[in-house]
């Protein structure tokens, strides 16, 4: 799976005005709803399910970056969208330290291979340094679409 | 000390696979030990005590993952984490 395959490119926040995990989520989900990819009246009950998931393991995998998921059972494909921090956000992060970049993804509730495969795409690069550098520099939407773009055609970014 | 290399080949029976929950605990299980621990599936090989690099490697129900450790240790990493992937499921129901 390419990111192009389940990133909403329509949807990136290139600055998020929250500066706290819950409120970061729940600007990216409302991105998403706008970018017209989620069910209408779905915006809340996604972002507090993904809060929820959030408060029991988080996501903020150290190095910077977080990834909230959950599944959700009105969509048929992994969604996913990027939102960035500059002046970084606590996730309660492995490693205790702010979070810059964060990708955000719904995937489908009964299709748990869908989503394991968007997430060996997402780590595979998000394991580079170059890459995770790349993202957090990225100061528009179009920066990231670039980025992923040419991500999904270098295996080595 | 004695060098111990033990390898052992597990399947996932967990249906929603090796998301990220299941692979935070096989991560937690395997950074008890001193052995180096290496986990691969016939593409890519990565470090059994890397979160970020467990989440790679996007292991479905039904995926056989092979794990190897090296250490004094060796053994006894290789009972713990076959018990968590095919004993316990990771806590989580079969398909």
């Amino acid at each position: 799976m390419k990111f192009a395959d389940f990133v909403c490119f329509k949807a990136t926040v290139p600055e998020l005005k929250a500066r706290d995990r819950d409120g970061a989520i729940a600007e990216i989900v409302s991105s998403l709803d706008k970018a017209g990819k989620l069910g209408k009246g779905k915006c809340k009950e996604i972002s507090m399910a993904m809060i929820k998931r959030e408060k029991e393991a988080s996501t903020g995998m150290g190095k910077g970056v977080a990834v909230p998921h959950v599944k959700y059972k009105l969509v048929k494909d992994v969604i996913a969208a990027i939102g960035l921090s500059s002046a970084g956000i606590d996730f309660s992060a492995l490693d205790k330290q702010p979070v810059y970049s964060v990708i955000l993804l719904i995937s489908p509730a009964d299709e748990p291979d869908k989503h394991l495969q968007a997430m060996e795409n997402v780590f595979r690069h998000l394991q580079q340094e170059k890459f995770r550098k790349f993202l957090k520099q990225c100061r528009s939407a179009e920066h990231v679409e670039d980025l992923l773009r040419e991500a999904d055609e270098n295996s080595s970014l | 000390m004695e060098k111990v290399v033990c390898e052992t080949e597990v399947e996932i029976k967990n249906v929603d696979g090796l998301h990220m929950r299941p692979a935070m605990q096989f991560v937690d299980i395997a950074n008890q030990f001193k052995s180096d621990i290496t986990v691969s599936n016939n593409e890519t090989e990565v470090d059994g005590k890397s979160i970020m690099q467990m989440s790679m490697l996007a292991a479905t129900c039904g995926t056989k993952l092979k794990i190897k450790a090296e250490g004094s240790d060796a053994q006894k990493v290789i009972r713990a984490l076959r018990e968590l992937v095919e004993e316990k499921l990771f806590g989580e129901p079969p398909p």
